[in-house]
C-alpha cells in the first residue's frame, strides 16, 4: 500500500516535470524561429539547454528509484550545468569578436567596460590609428550639430 | 594565462587525495560492477591518472577546486530557482503578441578575488536565461541582456555576493 502510493507520487512528479520541461523546450524552439537576430536567439537556446533539459532529467530521476542510474543522471545533469553556459559564452564571444552586434541596441556600455583593456577584441578599435575609440563618434556628432 | 604553480606540498597532497576519491567515485558510478578484477583495474587506472596529473602539475585550484566551500551546493539550489524564474520571464517575452525586445550590452562589476570565483559568477550569469556574459574587462563583465527586465543591478549584486561567499574556504 505504502509502496504503491510512493510509486504513484513518483509517476505524478515525473508527469509534471516532463510537461514543464516539454513546455520550455517547445517555447525555446518557437523562440529560435521567432526572435529577430543572433543575440536574442541565444537566449531562446538558453531556455532549452538549461531549464528544458534539466527539468526533463529531474523527471527521469523520479523513475529510476534510488540506484546507480540515478547517480548517472545526476552526473549528466551536472555536466550539462557546467558545459552549456561555457558553450553559450564561446559562441557569443566569437560573435562579439567577429563584430556582430545586436539589432536595435538600446543601451551599450561596451566602452565603459572594456576601454581600459587594450587586448579586448573590439572590432572597430583596430580600424583606428590611435587607441581612442570615443574620438570618431564625438567628431561625427560635432559635425552633425554644426 | 599561466597557471599559478606555487603551492606548498601539503596543499598538493590534499588535492591529490581529493582527486583520487573523486575519480574512484566516478569509476564506481559509471561502471556499476563490483567484481574484484574490475575494482582492481579501476584502482590502477585511477592511481595512474592521479600520478600523471601530479607530474603535469595539474593539481591546482583550477583542476581540483577543493578550496570552494561546500555551501556551493546550496548556491546551486538558489541558482536553480533563479534559472526557473528567468526561464518563465524569457518565455513571456517569446510568447507575447508584440515582442518587447530592448537588447542591451551592460556592465556588471565583479568583486571576486579568485579566478574560479569569477568563472562561477560569469557562468551563473550565462546559465540564467535572458543574460549572457560576452567579454570580461579589468573589473567588470560585459553582459548581453534580452530586455531591460533582466538588467537589475540588485540581482547581479546578490548573485555576485553569494559567489564571493562560497569561492574560498578560509580567508
Amino acid at each position: 500500500m505504502d509502496m504503491s502510493l510512493l510509486d504513484l507520487a513518483c509517476n505524478i512528479a515525473t508527469g509534471i516535470a516532463f510537461a514543464t520541461g516539454s513546455f520550455f523546450l517547445l517555447v525555446g524552439a518557437f523562440g529560435i524561429v521567432r526572435l529577430p537576430d543572433f543575440w536574442s536567439r541565444l537566449h531562446a537556446a538558453g531556455v532549452i539547454d538549461t531549464a528544458g533539459a534539466e527539468i526533463i532529467l529531474i523527471g527521469m530521476m523520479f523513475q529510476t528509484g534510488w540506484d546507480i542510474a540515478t547517480l548517472k543522471l545526476i552526473l549528466i545533469a551536472f555536466l550539462l550545468f557546467i558545459t552549456s553556459p561555457t558553450a553559450t559564452h564561446a559562441v557569443s564571444n566569437a560573435a562579439f569578436v567577429a563584430g556582430l552586434r545586436p539589432q536595435d541596441l538600446k543601451k551599450d556600455e561596451t566602452e565603459q567596460t572594456l576601454s581600459d583593456v587594450p587586448t579586448a577584441a573590439i572590432p572597430y578599435r583596430s580600424m583606428l590609428p590611435e587607441s581612442e575609440p570615443a574620438a570618431p563618434s564625438k567628431s561625427s556628432s560635432g559635425e552633425g550639430s554644426a | 594565462m599561466l597557471r599559478c604553480i606555487q603551492q606548498d606540498a601539503g596543499t598538493e597532497m590534499v588535492k591529490a587525495i581529493s582527486l583520487t576519491i573523486a575519480l574512484i567515485a566516478l569509476w564506481l558510478t559509471l561502471s556499476g560492477h563490483f567484481t574484484p578484477f574490475l575494482l582492481a583495474m579501476g584502482l590502477a587506472s585511477v592511481l595512474f591518472t592521479v600520478y600523471l596529473a601530479a607530474r603535469m602539475r595539474l593539481l591546482d585550484d583550477e583542476a581540483v577546486p577543493v578550496q570552494l566551500r561546500p555551501a556551493l551546493v546550496l548556491y546551486w539550489v538558489w541558482l536553480a530557482v533563479e534559472i526557473f524564474k528567468a526561464s518563465v520571464a524569457v518565455c513571456r517575452v517569446i510568447l507575447a503578441r508584440e515582442m518587447k525586445l530592448s537588447q542591451q550590452l551592460i556592465r556588471v562589476p565583479w568583486n571576486q578575488s579568485t579566478e574560479m570565483g569569477r568563472t562561477i559568477f560569469a557562468n551563473s550569469i550565462t546559465l540564467t536565461p535572458g543574460t549572457i556574459t560576452v567579454e570580461t574587462g579589468k573589473d567588470a563583465f560585459l553582459v548581453h541582456a534580452l530586455t531591460e527586465d533582466f538588467t537589475g543591478a540588485d540581482g547581479f549584486e546578490e548573485m555576485g555576493g553569494k559567489v564571493t561567499e562560497v569561492e574560498v574556504r578560509h580567508r
